[in-house]
């Protein structure tokens, strides 16, 4: 079931959404085998640190221009954000605990 | 009775088709398996698109299509399916231990091991650094980014021509690049591949290097002539590796015997070097590596193990499920 902790960001709205805290957005598409494996981790994250980080999605097929702006050209790609910068990327499936410690790492810094 | 103390009678690791044809196979025999899905769940099959040499689909079925089915199969009889992924096993102590990435633990008298096998890199430092930037193992997943734009395919097997093919749905154009100077790929993949206008091939040659501009994307690649030596550079946007696969076999190093590419050894059937530990599909065959042959791989690891089990226990609720 998918989570409403999580959420969804555009190209009209991600520069606003992303600025402050931590956020990890997930780049997916629909037609994405792996996207869609990876779709409940991201879920379950958005839970695990409600109140905490922002957990959200950016589908690529409806919003260009970000993945462009950011030379994401392969999914699934995990972007995370600290106060508005780009703090790390995973390209491809990771398991749910090396991403949970990854965003931990930047909330405790 | 029964002398285990372990929490399962069987546990299968990896859930494309030889592992859910095992989970299916033990769950009929009332075995109650559970079936670690691990990272890539489903398998390569996730990454196609029409499979068209599974019997029984006269028009194709979609790779994910078939996956999703055979997982609900599986689960009807009463396998039960786990996320996430294998840490550790212990397989020196009976029953054997395995170890979950959150760190949870489940022991079990028999284990099915159908972990697959992941798409090999070049291994030339830039592909890997440029993955999700213009490198990719996934033609599927990634081959939308590149509409318009020239790319190349790396390989010269059935999957190389079959990504090639898929890719001219979205690039300008695609070249091959092989290392020799036919394919290996089957006949009725290189007429396809052939006949498309929008592929080229590039013969007797490797990829030395991936280039890529100021905002980290891929702007071409150096090509070295295996015959000459000669270097050149080719301009394009993408690059999709598909030189084959290695073996998912570092969970099992030093604890069974692995041949030298690391692909798990097996005898008579799946039995592997340890009694009671059985080895299906992509991670014991670096032959055949069909859907179908990894279905059939995973039905015998669950006959085997279903045997193993009947020896090792004396149950009589497993013979008389096994007899039906």
């Amino acid at each position: 079931m998918a989570s409403e902790k999580v959420k969804t960001f555009t190209d009209s709205n991600f520069d606003d959404e992303k600025k402050s805290g931590v956020v990890l957005v997930d780049f997916w598409a629909e037609w994405c085998g792996p996207c869609r494996r990876l779709g409940p981790t991201v879920d379950a994250l958005a839970t695990e640190f409600d109140g905490r980080a922002t957990v959200a999605k950016l589908n690529v097929d409806e919003n260009p221009t970000v993945p462009e702006r950011y030379a994401v050209r392969g999914i699934p790609t995990l972007l995370l954000f600290k106060e508005g910068e780009l703090a790390e990327t995973i390209v491809g499936l990771r398991g749910k605990e090396d991403i949970a410690k990854m965003i931990e790492r930047h909330l405790g810094a | 009775m029964s002398a285990s103390r372990a929490d399962r009678r069987v546990v299968i690791i990896g859930s494309g088709p030889a592992g859910l044809t095992a989970a299916l196979y033990t769950a009929r025999a009332n075995l109650a398996p559970l079936l670690v899905e691990g990272l890539e769940a489903g398998g390569q099959l996730m990454l196609t698109t029409m499979v068209e040499n599974w019997p029984g689909f006269r028009d194709g079925i979609m790779g994910p299509d078939l996956m999703t089915e055979m997982r609900a199969q599986a689960e009807r009889f009463g396998t039960e399916i786990m996320q996430g992924n294998v840490a550790r096993v212990d397989l020196r102590h009976r029953p054997f231990t395995i170890e979950f990435a959150g760190g949870e633990k489940v022991t079990t008298d028999a284990l099915i091991i159908a972990t697959g096998a992941s798409a090999k890199w070049l291994e030339i430092g830039s592909d890997r650094r440029l993955s999700g930037h213009g490198v990719s193992t996934c033609a599927t997943c990634d081959g939308y980014f590149f509409r318009g734009k020239p790319i190349a395919v790396i390989g010269g097997g059935d999957s190389a021509m079959e990504e090639a093919i898929y890719l001219t749905r979205f690039a300008s154009k695609v070249s091959v690049v092989h290392r020799r100077d036919t394919l290996r790929a089957s006949k009725i993949m290189q007429d396809k591949a052939m006949a498309n206008p929008k592929i080229e091939f590039i013969w007797d040659s490797e990829v030395a290097d991936v280039k890529d501009g100021p905002s980290g994307e891929v702007t071409g690649i150096t090509i070295r002539n295996l015959k000459t030596g000669h270097l050149s550079e080719v301009p394009l946007d993408g690059v999709f590796i598909a030189i084959g696969h290695v073996p998912n076999t570092s969970l099992f190093v030093g604890q069974i015997e692995l041949d030298d590419t690391g692909y798990i050894k097996t005898y008579q059937g799946s039995r592997t070097s340890l009694p009671g530990v059985f080895a299906a599909g992509d991670v014991q065959d670096h032959i055949y590596r069909q859907a179908i042959t990894a279905a059939g791989s995973g039905c015998m690891a669950a006959l085997d193990a279903e045997r193993y089990l009947e020896g090792l226990h004396d149950a009589p609720e497993v013979a008389a499920a096994h007899a039906t």
